[in-house]
């Protein structure tokens, strides 16, 4: 199996805060992980370290064997990983289909270009298709800050999913969705992840979307990683699920 | 759409350059004056796409007009074309370095920073005195175009042509612009900087070309003025005319290529008429259109066509 993400001895710590201590994870092509934990655990914080938001003080992160650490978030794109947010991260101003044309333009390295058109009808039928497999294809033309918040979240992981990425870290892909949604959201979701094949790890706060979803789970408490495995064994251990949820 | 396009600037052409043939020589002279300044203010305009408002666009309008100058009165080049030339390639060379450490800036440090170099560079200006004629400025000799001797009594109709000829050409680039990939990344960047940089693009890089492309533009505006004038001064890189080319963005509007233009004949024509009939309380007049602007029409003088328009329809 080709490791995708090596990740050694991560450490980050915000005041008295630790957001990362100690981690050691390694991601196989393929994989689907799920990352839970409490609020404040480090989950997000790993997603900005691996991605260059944040430098780690200690350790190592290898994306294809590459050590990606120091890059910035653009140049750690550009290698190949896409990410998605928790809170939506789109560019309001435009339409949905822009959104998608201007991701596709800075992952083909057109972004520069000042002189061919963006809206090229090659472009534009690729960018449709893309928002097919996410169920937008209806919304292309409304102003992306017109969409509803589940539209949102896929638009803003459809910005993610078209840079064609090797490893695609998705922020809580159902926050804000709601509950009859979340499983909709999800099984759509999946259904394009699995197709393209793409490695993909995801923060989730809801262990029921992770455990019918994730393939390998992680649990992140403290900045520590504290279990690694089967979603199923682990999340029904009653110490983690107290750890997770606070209850259980 | 694009024909739709084309058609109206086919038609904007003919009317601008039949316009030529029959208006009074001042108002040419005025309206060659206002397209120019009106180049400027849509390098103001494409700024502002990016969220950065520039209150120092004079200094690359002020160091074209300037490199016109010493083109003319010091190394004898007297040809309009290679002016515009040497003109723009000034202010892009200028923009290429300030823009390494301007294109880090956002919102009010921007602003205040494009303020600050333009306001060193007036400095200059105004103390180089040997060089550069201190206040007083320089006189710049009528160049020949394309070649062509233009006798005294029609040098003012082909200036103007010839600023017509640089607007359309430059008004065809900017729309260019506006739709390739950059000039959308451009908005994208206003919207959401970080997600840019998630998507792998270098909002760095977009920033610094926009930036020495409007300078370029800001430039070409200088020459403009500066061969329609016949004379450069200090005043070109003040901040008044910085704040000026602001004002016009503001009074046209941001919604086309065209509404900059649109501003700055509107600009030259109420301050000649505000100047004629109250010389005492013309800025007044000024800041009273642009308050009712700011109330009534915060889309610029240009949204006033498109509400037409809808109300038609």
């Amino acid at each position: 199996m080709t490791a995708v993400l090596q990740v050694e001895n991560l450490t980050m710590h915000f005041g008295m805060i630790t957001a990362a201590e100690g981690e050691n994870v390694v991601v196989n092509r393929g994989e689907f992980v799920g990352i839970v934990g409490p609020n404040g655990a480090g989950k997000t914080t790993f997603l900005n370290l691996v991605t260059g938001y944040l430098k780690p003080e200690a350790g190592r992160i290898r994306f294809m064997g590459q050590d990606i650490v120091g890059l910035h978030p653009n140049q750690v794109t550009a290698l190949g990983v896409g990410r998605s947010f928790q809170i939506p991260q789109l560019f309001t101003s435009l339409t949905v289909l822009e959104n998608v044309l201007i991701a596709r333009s800075t992952a083909t390295g057109s972004s520069g270009d000042f002189w061919h058109a963006l809206r090229q009808n090659s472009r534009i039928e690729e960018a449709r298709a893309l928002l097919a497999q996410f169920g937008l294809e209806a919304q292309a033309d409304r102003p992306a800050s017109e969409l509803p918040e589940g539209g949102r979240k896929l638009l803003d992981i459809a910005l993610a999913f078209a840079l064609k990425p090797k490893l695609l870290l998705m922020d809580e892909p159902t926050s804000g969705v709601s509950v009859e949604d979340k499983f909709e959201v999800m099984d759509r979701l999946v259904k394009v992840l699995e197709e393209s094949q793409v490695t993909a790890m995801f923060v989730e706060h809801d262990m029921e979307v992770v455990r019918r979803y994730a393939k390998r789970v992680l649990v992140i408490n403290g900045g520590r990683i504290i279990a690694d495995g089967q979603p199923e064994a682990i999340l029904s251990n009653p110490e983690i699920r107290r750890a997770v949820a606070g209850w259980g | 759409m694009n024909r739709q396009i084309l058609l109206t600037s086919l038609l904007l052409l003919t009317l601008f350059g039949g316009l030529g043939l029959v208006l009074p020589e001042w108002v040419i002279f005025l309206m060659a004056l206002a397209l120019a300044k009106g180049l400027v203010v849509l390098s103001v305009v494409l700024l502002m796409r990016a969220g950065l408002v520039s209150f120092g666009q004079g200094l690359f309008y002020a160091a074209a007009a300037y490199a016109v100058g010493f083109a003319i009165n010091r190394w004898g080049i007297g040809e309009a074309t290679v002016l515009l030339a040497i003109g723009v390639m000034a202010s892009i060379a200028l923009a290429a370095l300030i823009g390494v450490v301007i294109a880090r800036y956002r919102e009010i440090f921007f602003g205040m920073l494009s303020l600050a170099f333009s306001m060193a560079f007036y400095g200059v200006l105004v103390k180089a005195y040997d060089v550069t004629g201190g206040s007083d400025g320089m006189g710049i000799a009528p160049p020949t175009i394309f070649g062509l001797v233009i006798p005294p009594e029609r040098l003012r109709l082909t200036v103007y042509y010839l600023v017509l000829i640089c607007v359309a050409i430059m008004l065809y680039l900017i729309y260019r612009y506006i739709q390739s990939p950059l000039g959308t990344l451009i908005r994208a960047i206003r919207d959401n900087e970080v997600r840019v940089a998630y998507l792998g693009g270098s909002v760095h890089r977009a920033i610094y070309l926009t930036y020495v492309l409007a300078a370029g533009l800001g430039g070409l505006g200088g020459v403009l003025v500066a061969i329609n004038v016949g004379h450069v001064d200090p005043e070109l890189a003040y901040w008044t005319t910085s704040g000026e080319f602001v004002f016009v963005a503001l009074l046209g509007g941001t919604g086309s290529v065209f509404a900059p233009l649109v501003g700055a004949i509107a600009y030259e024509l109420v301050k000649s008429y505000a100047f004629k009939f109250s010389p005492y309380t013309w800025q007044m007049t000024l800041g009273i259109l642009m308050l009712g602007i700011i109330f009534l029409l915060p889309g610029g003088l240009w949204s006033l066509g498109q509400r037409l328009r809808r109300r038609q329809v």
